[in-house]
């Protein structure tokens, strides 16, 4: 461990003496140069979330690729919204970057009328990062399986409480996919983040969660986790089955990346996917994404905006038939 | 256990460990002491530094930083009337007319000993009764959260046992702040004008700045003499030993304010900025003398500031056995863990206990060193404000507040929310309505939102779900607390007729109303 991190931090200095090297040359576009000064890799939510701790897997990463001080910071509120909308009146520079997730960033303009910002706004650099949704129920219940849940549910429609992570987030539209998938009626009750809906679940206040990956790992034998919204089982947890094998094709989750301001220069924007996608390639961060429960995704610029594309239409189309959409 | 227990002593024995303890308490309280940098914020800030040190060194360092910054915003609550975190506010009550009448240095050492005890005593239950007290956390579901914020607004009848009419209507314009921004459940977008910053609603730091710093600098600034300095009668009266004792001599409220700060603490969703109110209450009414409270009690000062340091092992409760925050700093340190491949459960404390116990008695070690660099450091710190006059100290608020304000969310729009808030709060203070009762609604309107539409959600299989706001056991016991602290000042009053018939009746706790 020791001298892995001597090791790194050779490297560090080297890159940044390259950095101070080519700077001193002198010459060149403005984006040719980049990056010159520190980087901001702003998180629009609470410290200590997924977000959060991706961020700091990144950070060290980034700044020996980058050859820059990459400075996390956060600037919480309104579920995303207000950073996100904040970072459009940004300087495109490339020197602020900000954490950026679907669905919230597709589902906030679409059902908010006003949050400040559209889609398009946001110029996705890179998603390097999902964790799908998970159907987790207190480990002492009478749910083993998801056929059980779905019975009980017709049973009671609209008793089946269901808990996430606030509002227009991958958990409520996860919630609403199963609901209408299944033909049932669930009653879903956000919570102000993961953190605040796993008590809520261990106490038997609401009956299921609808949660992230990572929590199946956290929660260990509190809870059963009866479906995951993956396409095949995930080989961190070869025992739960998926939500499709189950009978209902349900694939969806929360996805990662940043994102600059849409008037960002190309070269600028491509820099920094590259250097995205090669903290991805390291093995040291793979494993510690694996022990989390993250699904590694590399989606550069144009993949990210394809799979913005695909998802806007399966929500938009969903969210309609249920008179959601404004 | 036991022998974890002494392995984990033993390392926090080492010199290596202790300069570290030393380090993060000191830099904490640096940072608690500055208004608006939150103990969440500089705990977020200082986790990078400890990707460079092995696991236990750096949630060693985290956890004596958290510790030494919930101690540190007693300062600037005591001398300028600016509660540095959210944690501090009921410190600010008494502690800043303390400060008035020159007698700062006796708050001073009244946080620290509090701070000290409170501190202790978190750790204490954190060491041998987390796994019983986590599972009963888990029992307060949306409804009981509800009811844990209406007896939290019950303190507005005894913070203004002047004007109870004046109290709720400060109250009240809390809770119609509190509504700004997105609805916590359901997402709405509620009063924010077009204006997409208002989103994220008005923040609770700024605010806290506005509402009670704001004011009181306007109020030095209106003194007349130019050399104006703030009174300091300290050294006269009693010396340190003397100050150290008669905080000691109050061992029932040490001991319930810092009970009570376990207990909020070990609750997610409530944490340090609830308990430090609810503190300050119980020991109101429990005191002999509840009158002189909000005009400089040394009692409340104990209150909050036991009650605030018992959240730090209290919330560590929850985190972790049950890998769930009790307090928002608690939510980085886990995140630290996992970062580590430290998983939180009963596992934790078999497969690294070595680990965990020396983390839980850094944090008793931390509280331990509070004293002799509180009364050291902190005591020259007030002497220096002290000594400053009020043409300096004025405009160094000033720069501070805003500093402070922007620091949060590095936004330019809090300070002017701080500034606005200030003005408005300066004028309603002088037709009585005191900063204290807008803070209370502001800080748990949300919470108690929250709770009322959640429980009423999750329990949307009941035929009434508004029903089991009346049903649940935990509930119930929350409800006559609540009845019992709205009743109780009034009660209080009557007593205080006809014992002292002859006396006036007490008037005005607000401080606009001294002036």
């Amino acid at each position: 461990m020791k001298s892995r991190r001597m090791f790194t931090s050779v490297i560090g200095m080297v890159a940044l003496a390259l950095a101070a090297t080519g700077c001193g040359g002198g010459g060149g576009g403005a984006a040719a140069e980049y990056p010159q000064k520190r980087i901001d890799y702003v998180l629009p939510f609470d410290a200590g979330g997924e977000s959060d701790i991706t961020a700091r897997l990144q950070q060290e990463k980034l700044s020996e690729i980058l050859g820059q001080t990459v400075n996390v910071s956060y600037k919480p509120g309104g579920g995303g919204a207000l950073g996100w909308s904040e970072l459009t009146r940004t300087a495109p520079d490339g020197y602020t970057i900000m954490g950026s997730n679907l669905p919230h960033i597709i589902l906030q303009p679409m059902l908010r009328g006003d949050a400040g910002y559209t889609t398009e706004d946001l110029k996705q650099v890179y998603i390097f990062q999902s964790t799908p949704n998970v159907l987790l129920v207190p480990a002492d219940s009478d749910i083993q399986t998801l056929d059980d849940f779905i019975a009980a549910a017709e049973e009671n429609p609209g008793a089946i409480s269901v808990g996430g992570s606030g509002d227009f987030t991958a958990n409520h539209i996860g919630t609403l996919m199963l609901s209408d998938m299944a033909g049932i009626d669930l009653t879903y009750t956000p919570f102000s983040g993961t953190g605040t809906a796993v008590p809520a679940l261990l106490g038997g206040h609401v009956d299921a969660l609808m949660s992230y990956t990572p929590q199946i790992s956290q929660l260990g034998d509190q809870v059963r986790a009866i479906a995951v919204a993956t396409e095949e089982r995930m080989e961190s947890f070869p025992d739960v089955p998926t939500f499709a094998e189950q009978g209902y094709d349900l694939v969806d989750g929360a996805y990662r990346g940043v994102s600059v301001p849409k008037e960002t220069p190309d070269e600028i924007v491509q820099t920094l996917a590259d250097a995205f996608q090669e903290v991805n390639e390291d093995p040291e961060l793979i494993k510690a994404f694996e022990e989390q429960g993250f699904v590694l995704e590399n989606y550069g610029p144009d993949e990210a905006a394809a799979l913005t594309e695909e998802r806007t239409a399966v929500y938009e189309d969903l969210l309609t038939r249920l008179g959601m959409v404004p | 256990m036991f022998e974890a227990l002494g392995q984990g002593l033993l390392a926090n024995l080492a010199p290596s460990m202790l300069l570290l303890v030393l380090i993060g308490t000191l830099s904490g309280m640096a940072l608690g002491a500055m208004p608006g940098l939150s103990a969440t914020m500089g705990v977020a800030l200082l986790v990078p530094f400890t990707f460079a040190m092995d696991p236990t060194p750096g949630l060693v360092l985290l956890g004596a930083f958290y510790m030494g910054a919930i101690y540190g915003g007693a300062f600037t609550a005591i001398l300028v009337n600016a509660p540095g975190t959210p944690s501090s506010i009921a410190t600010a009550l008494d502690g800043y007319p303390l400060t008035r009448q020159g007698r700062s240095e006796y708050a001073i050492v009244g946080a620290t000993m509090g701070s000290f005890v409170g501190g202790i005593i978190g750790v204490v239950a954190l060491i041998f009764l987390a796994p019983p007290l986590a599972s009963f956390s888990l029992r307060f579901g949306p409804q009981e959260y509800f009811w844990v914020a209406m007896f939290g607004l019950t303190i507005i009848a005894s913070l203004a046992s002047g004007s109870l009419l004046k109290g709720l209507i400060g109250g009240l314009i809390g809770l119609l702040i509190a509504t700004i921004g997105i609805a916590p459940v359901g997402g709405d977008v509620r009063f924010t004008f077009g204006d997409p910053m208002l989103q994220g609603g008005v923040p609770l730091v700024p605010a806290l700045i506005g509402l009670f710093t704001v004011p009181e600098v306007i109020r030095l600034i209106a003194l007349r003499t130019r050399d104006a300095q703030m009174a300091d009668d300290n050294g006269k009266k009693a010396g340190l030993f003397g100050m150290v004792k008669d905080i000691l001599g109050r061992p029932v409220n040490l001991l319930r304010s810092s009970l009570i700060g376990t207990a909020v603490g070990i609750l997610p969703g409530a944490g340090g900025s609830v308990a430090n109110l609810v503190a300050y209450n119980e020991a109101k009414r429990a005191s002999k003398h509840p009158e002189t409270f909000g005009k400089g009690e040394i009692d409340g000062v104990i209150a909050s500031e036991s009650a605030n340091n018992g959240t730090v092992g209290g919330g560590f409760i929850p985190t972790l056995t049950l890998g769930v925050p009790g307090t928002p700093p608690d939510a980085i340190i886990l995140g630290v863990l996992l970062l580590h491949g430290l998983r939180p459960g009963a596992e934790l404390f078999e497969t690294s206990g070595t680990l965990v116990y020396t983390f839980i008695l850094a944090l008793a070690v931390s509280a331990i060193m509070m004293v002799p660099v509180g009364l050291i450091a902190g005591r020259g710190l007030q002497r220096g404000v002290m000594a400053l006059p009020v043409r300096y100290l004025a405009p160094s608020i000033t720069v501070l507040s805003i500093i402070g304000a922007y620091a949060i969310r590095s936004s330019v729009f809090d300070v002017f929310i701080m500034l606005a808030l200030g003005i408005v709060a300066y004028l309603l203070q002088r037709v009585g309505i005191g900063g204290a009762a807008i803070v209370l609604g502001l800080v748990l309107g949300s919470i108690a939102e929250t709770g009322l539409v959640q429980g009423i959600l999750t329990s949307s299989g009941a035929d009434m779900p508004w029903t089991t706001f009346f049903t649940r056991p935990i509930s119930l016991i929350l409800i006559a607390m609540c009845l019992i602290s709205a009743v109780w000042p009034m009660v209080q009053k009557r007593r205080a007729r006809k014992n002292l018939p002859e006396a006036a009746p007490a008037v005005a706790a607000d401080r606009a109303e001294n002036d």
